[in-house]
């Protein structure tokens, strides 16, 4: 992959032409493999504030089923000593991917992991914002793996968060 | 009661299939602010190859849930579920969840560590199609709190 990729720098109008592996090349609807085919490490790729609000708790409660009420219930989350409701953790890492998704296409998508390090807590009125930054940590062949930053208050909330993307396809 | 160390390697037995539902692929879709057309528009989703809406990446955990229902539902593994605290948590994807598939999930805990006190199980989810390959592996590490 990285051959490929120096061999077309500088020479766009070639690279289909080059590119002996794929015979049907990349074609004229696939900026997006060019450009994945020319990632470098360290680069960022997305970058998003997610807001979360008490209604994005419940319709989240209801779509996935887990009605932990910690999830929707002060005086629950205050009797088992949280500083407050907290959004799922699987809230929290199934919408920070999301700027990922945007910028890849869904189904490039082949490994997504995270360490739930710390607990955001969604206020009442003011709800909570997230930060994602998400930017290429690693090139193997045929994927890219993005590491996310998701922050909360100015301290990150997840930990390892690590997606694999596909950049052969 | 602590968690049984002998449940490592423990498997339960595979879920009753699950049918995917296009309406459940939207509404998930968005309650985690997947607006990609992929996961909504059946049109879009056909031009990108795939025969319906597709799922966003972490949609398995609702296959995945009923897994750890058996797990959290057996008393003699000992997880005792007011006391867990979910630690980690990855998706192994072979190809996306389709709208209309028919998915069965089967658990297996692949370890059990006591650290510092505290419990940590972790179980991997193998989730199939109706033909039996390979869709995506869930994996979750659980920690139980131990009791002060």
């Amino acid at each position: 992959m990285g051959e490929v990729q120096q061999g077309v720098n500088g020479a766009p109008a070639t690279a289909a032409g080059m590119d002996g592996a794929s015979p049907a090349g990349p074609g004229l609807e696939s900026p997006m493999l060019d450009a994945l085919a020319q990632l470098e490490v360290g680069q960022v790729v997305a970058e998003r504030d997610i807001a979360f609000t008490r209604d994005s708790l419940v319709r989240y409660a209801g779509a996935s089923g887990d009605f932990n009420p910690i999830h929707y219930r002060d005086d629950v989350a205050a009797a088992v000593g949280l500083p407050g409701v907290l959004a799922h953790g699987m809230l929290t890492m199934g919408a920070a991917v999301q700027p990922v998704v945007d910028w890849a296409g869904p189904a490039r998508i082949r490994d997504y992991q995270v360490r739930f390090t710390r607990p955001v807590v969604v206020d009442p009125a003011a709800g909570a914002v997230l930060h994602v930054v998400a930017k290429v940590g690693q090139l193997g062949e045929g994927t890219a793996r993005i590491d996310l930053t998701v922050s909360f208050d100015e301290r990150t909330v997840l930990g390892k968060a690590q997606v694999v993307v596909a950049t052969d396809r | 009661m602590p968690v049984n160390p002998e449940i490592q390697g423990r498997q339960y037995p595979p879920t009753e299939p699950y049918l995917v539902g296009r309406e459940k692929v939207r509404e998930f879709a968005r309650a985690v602010q997947a607006t990609h057309p992929e996961h909504h528009d059946v049109e879009a989703a056909r031009a990108a190859g795939h025969a319906d809406v597709i799922a966003p990446p972490t949609f398995p955990i609702v296959i995945q849930e009923l897994t750890l229902q058996q797990l959290l539902g057996d008393e003699s593994a000992g997880v005792d579920f007011s006391r867990v605290v979910h630690g980690d948590q990855r998706f192994t994807a072979t190809r996306p969840i389709v709208a209309g598939d028919e998915l069965t999930a089967q658990l297996t805990v692949t370890s059990v560590k006591s650290l510092g006190g505290n419990d940590m199980v972790t179980s991997e989810s193998v989730i199939t199609d109706a033909s039996g390959a390979h869709v995506v592996t869930a994996t979750s590490s659980l920690v139980v709190r131990g009791e002060q």
